[in-house]
């Protein structure tokens, strides 16, 4: 089947993102070609500022040059600009008469800056600031004339007067409204910013409006007029007055425009679905954007339709600015004006040059604007997106993150303001400079390369998300990081979590070198990362039918105890609900001095562990646990672990249920439960939690009426509330409502998952359709996992018994 | 310990069919120290030292995939080609010549 063709209009940073997207989920699917009005490749326009203010060179900012087109087959037409779209034979055809098919079309022709309707506008030397040729334009001018006037003091009118000056030019700033930045700071913000600009050499007139540009003898303009009469001598007048969406093109071909090319949340156009378009050209929900951030969201999700997947959603974005003025920082997010009905706290130091206004409203943040410092400006921005209430926090929000960071511990913001030498990562001791020094160097853009290269987030992983946010904030957010549902499982193929899954249910696959085989992997046997995760999803899908390959599990659950990093093992015999007796504690005992066991420890999961034995004694030691009656307490696997209790109405005077009775059923008939990570489980008597329920995977809470179910918790990683599931009335309903969630949980979680990071993904209302309002659905649930954990044995008995499971434990010598 | 001058010996160590495909078996008491022998899923058989070139973990224990294995300590993988890290770790543990014979492992010390 040939190749569809996609064509895009406009060779832009929004429209090539769009692009490398489809080229990574579909590489194959398109011929694509494109149509670009300036004669570069794509290159980073938000870079132009810097490249004015001679802080960085053309090259530098490039960010596909002519070679990357050639290198992916697009073919592309520069110079050239599209003037007509025939949507009946869906042909593109540009001002020179070169033509192109499309199945597909991709409008991404941007804006174009407003020049004020006033004459003298088209005076040279009257210029818009937008792309390189404008750029070049001025810094040409800057060499052999000394006046500028920018037209406009919003944020891309600032950064152009602050590169002039560095340029050289005696530069003023005519702004109409009363304060500069008026869109994105309050007043005392804008006077704050203005004050610092001053001393930096800018001038400025505000409620000042242009009239008429006059021109000079040499036919260039000379000079300013402005509504009050003011003259301003100038060579050089930049317009800055803000942009408008480019939709000629769209609009001649009768294709819905209202300031900017209307979209769906699937960015195609209303009017006609094989057309694309993402940028600064549209209009979603009545909102046009002109930040990077939103624009890369539409890409991916343009991308997403385009390579076939029909998934991706844009409803929108909530988008903060920071300003680039060399040394003055700027930072502004949602409603900052503030004034009835909000609340505001408002750090103003006149002298410092520091400005910091937080705005609250029913307890939430929904705007803050800075001046000064903005360090905690990504951490507003994080909490207006989360909602989050502040009402414990907000006698130091204005203080900032880093002194809120005791009681709150929110690691995505820290990452731009956090110093080089703060740890990232505890498990391998990798500190941001580290990271960055590798991002930089090595030319990384991955989590997973970060990974390969420092550890960073190798181990745990709880620090992955701060890793990908550095990452972020070091490549200049013009790189994509996938999110969970895309990412490949590993590097042995394209496939994610979600895909395989699916692939081993619909296909029955129930081997892995059927999946390999079916699913293309471009290993031969996987690798250390896929094998675990496919042998976990074959046998979860298909109990007892699908292959157990144990060459394929991890150490730990291969040979049923914890590899410690001298290469012995720790034994942990189960103890179930955390009760034992006299004889079971001899015989703890007697192994622990037979074999010589260094270390006896008692766990958090109410039990004993034996540490520092030899994997040649394993078998004897299960041997003799056994004959005391003592099982493996799967201390070692991604499964079932404990489910702890605490003493509950049998002795306490407060218990209100019998949870140690209820643990211990419960543990039974989880018991050699395998999962895509280990679960945890606990049982109290009483509303006084004293077994923490509520950190647990299922959290079961005894109340006068009956039980309350909680899930989803986590003590470890990432310490997380477990919520609240349910209230059932008798034991058997406390197993079936939680066995129906455990075997959602091990259909759906992608291996390494806690139930914490599956609910997180899935969603409550997700867990709760299908366990507490579809009675079908949770009967049947709690019938899969009974009949997948039927019969099922010791495993430390099997091995005992079974030479062939027996031989790994026994070491060769050169004698045999 | 070992005699750098002493002549290299074939041993016998045990059957193809003793060590697990796409596994291993860790040899004790050699003169090297503990070796794991490892059967890939061609059946082709290599031979390390028994201590991953990082913090000594034993590479016996680690998954296998292609011709190299992950050290389950901490991730590191091992080529048996040469005994060398992969990427981009860097270290190299101690390989030796293994062989097999009528489905029988021999290995040179």
């Amino acid at each position: 089947m040939g190749k569809q063709k996609l064509v895009m209009v406009g060779n832009g940073m929004a429209g090539v993102k769009t692009l490398e997207e489809v080229l990574k989920y579909a590489p194959d699917k398109y011929a694509i070609t494109v149509f670009g009005a300036e004669p570069h490749g794509n290159y980073n326009r938000i870079m132009l500022s810097p490249v004015l203010a001679g802080e960085m060179s053309l090259p530098e900012i490039m960010l596909n040059d002519v070679d990357w087109y050639t290198d992916h087959h697009i073919t592309l037409y520069t110079g050239r600009k599209v003037i007509e779209i025939d949507r009946i034979r869906r042909i593109v055809r540009a001002d020179d008469g070169t033509e192109a098919e499309y199945d597909r079309l991709l409008l991404a022709t941007g804006s174009t800056p407003f020049i004020l309707p006033v004459p003298g506008a088209d005076l040279p030397g009257v210029i818009g600031y937008r792309d390189i040729a404008d750029t070049e334009a001025m810094i040409e001018v800057a060499r052999t004339h000394r006046q500028a006037v920018v037209i406009g003091a919003g944020l891309l009118g600032l950064e152009a007067a602050n590169g002039l000056v560095l340029r050289g030019m005696d530069v003023t700033v005519v702004h109409l409204a009363d304060w500069i930045m008026e869109r994105q700071l309050d007043k005392p913000a804008g006077d704050m910013l203005q004050a610092s600009l001053e001393a930096k050499g800018l001038k400025f007139f505000l409620n000042a409006q242009t009239t008429e540009l006059i021109a000079g003898e040499d036919g260039r303009v000379a000079a300013l007029k402005l509504r009050d009469g003011t003259t301003l001598p100038t060579d050089l007048v930049v317009m800055a007055a803000g942009i408008r969406p480019n939709t000629e093109l769209a609009e001649l071909a009768h294709l819905h425009c209202n300031h900017g090319i209307v979209v769906n949340d699937t960015m195609q156009s209303v009017t006609d679905p094989r057309i694309y378009s993402i940028g600064e050209c549209v209009r979603h929900r009545d909102v046009s954007y002109g930040l990077v951030a939103p624009l890369f969201e539409q890409a991916k999700v343009a991308a997403n339709h385009l390579a076939g997947f029909g998934i991706g959603l844009y409803e929108g974005s909530v988008t903060s600015t920071k300003l680039k003025v060399t040394g003055i920082e700027v930072f502004s997010v949602g409603d900052f004006a503030g004034g009835e009905g909000f609340d505001e706290i408002i750090l103003h130091d006149q002298a410092g040059g520091v400005y910091k206004k937080v705005v609250l409203k029913d307890n939430k943040v929904v705007g803050s604007v800075m001046v000064g410092d903005t360090t905690d400006g990504a951490w507003y921005l994080q909490l207006l997106r989360e909602e989050k209430d502040v009402t414990e926090i907000r006698d130091h929000l204005m203080f900032g993150q880093s002194f809120a960071q005791s009681q709150q511990k929110d690691p995505h913001s820290l990452a731009a303001s956090m110093p080089d030498t703060a740890e990232v990562c505890g498990c391998n001791g990798v500190c941001k400079g580290d990271i960055v020094r590798a991002i930089k160097e090595k030319g990384l853009t991955t989590v997973e390369d970060v990974k390969k290269h420092t550890k960073a987030a190798g181990s745990c992983g709880s620090c992955s998300g701060l890793v990908e946010q550095i990452l972020v904030s070091t490549v200049g957010g013009t790189r994509a990081v996938t999110d969970k549902h895309s990412k490949p499982i590993c590097g042995c193929t394209e496939h994610s979590h979600g895909t395989v899954r699916q692939a081993i249910r619909a296909r029955k696959l129930l081997t892995i070198p059927d999946v390999l085989h079916e699913l293309k992997w471009n290993t031969p046997n996987g690798c250390a990362t896929c094998r675990p995760a496919l042998n976990y999803y074959l046998i979860s899908t298909w109990p007892h039918e699908a292959e157990d390959d144990a060459q394929s599990r991890f150490v730990n659950e291969r040979s049923h105890a914890n590899i410690q990093k001298d290469g012995t093992y720790s034994v942990v015999p189960r103890m179930w609900g955390g009760l034992t007796t006299p004889d079971e504690l001899r015989a703890i005992a007697n192994v622990a001095e037979k074999y010589d066991i260094p270390t006896v420890k008692v766990t958090g999961g109410q039990r004993i562990d034996l540490l520092g034995a030899k994997k040649a004694d394993l078998p004897e030691i299960w041997s003799d646990l056994n004959k005391a009656g003592m099982v493996s307490g799967h201390a070692y696997g991604k499964s079932i672990r404990t489910v702890k209790t605490c003493v509950g109405a049998e002795h306490c005077r407060f218990g209100t249920q019998k949870s140690m009775d209820m643990g211990v059923k419960l543990e039974k008939m989880l018991f050699g439960m395998w999962s895509p990570h280990k679960v945890k489980l606990a049982v109290s008597g009483c509303p006084r939690n004293c077994a923490e329920s509520g950190v647990k995977d299922v959290g079961v809470i005894g109340v006068d009426s009956g039980y309350e179910i909680h899930v989803a918790g986590n003590a470890g990683i990432k310490t997380e509330v477990a919520q609240f599931l349910c209230k059932v009335e008798t034991e058997e309903e406390v197993k079936e409502y939680s066995g129906a969630f455990l075997q959602l949980y091990r259909e759906e979680g992608y291996y390494l998952e806690r139930t914490v990071h599956y609910v997180d993904r899935v969603g409550m209302e997700h867990i709760k359709q299908k366990v507490l309002e579809n009675a079908e659905s949770r009967k049947a649930l709690y019938a899969r996992l009974l009949y997948t954990l039927k019969d099922e044995p010791d495993p430390w008995a099997e091995r005992v018994k079974q030479q062939d499971l027996r031989k790994q434990f026994i070491p060769l010598t050169l004698a045999d | 310990m070992s005699d750098t001058t002493a002549k290299l010996v074939w041993h016998h160590v045990c059957a193809v069919e003793d060590i697990p495909k796409l596994g291993a078996r860790r040899l004790e008491e050699t003169p090297h120290g503990p070796v794991a022998i490892f059967r890939n899923n061609e059946d082709e058989v290599f031979a390390l030292l028994d201590r991953c070139p990082h913090k000594n973990g034993p590479l016996s224990a680690g998954i296998v995939h292609g011709r190299s294995v992950t050290c389950p300590l901490h991730n590191w993988r091992i080529q048996f080609e040469d005994g060398q890290a992969m990427e981009p770790d860097v270290g190299c543990t101690r390989h030796f010549a293994v062989k097999t014979e009528d489905g029988q492992v021999m290995i040179q010390l």
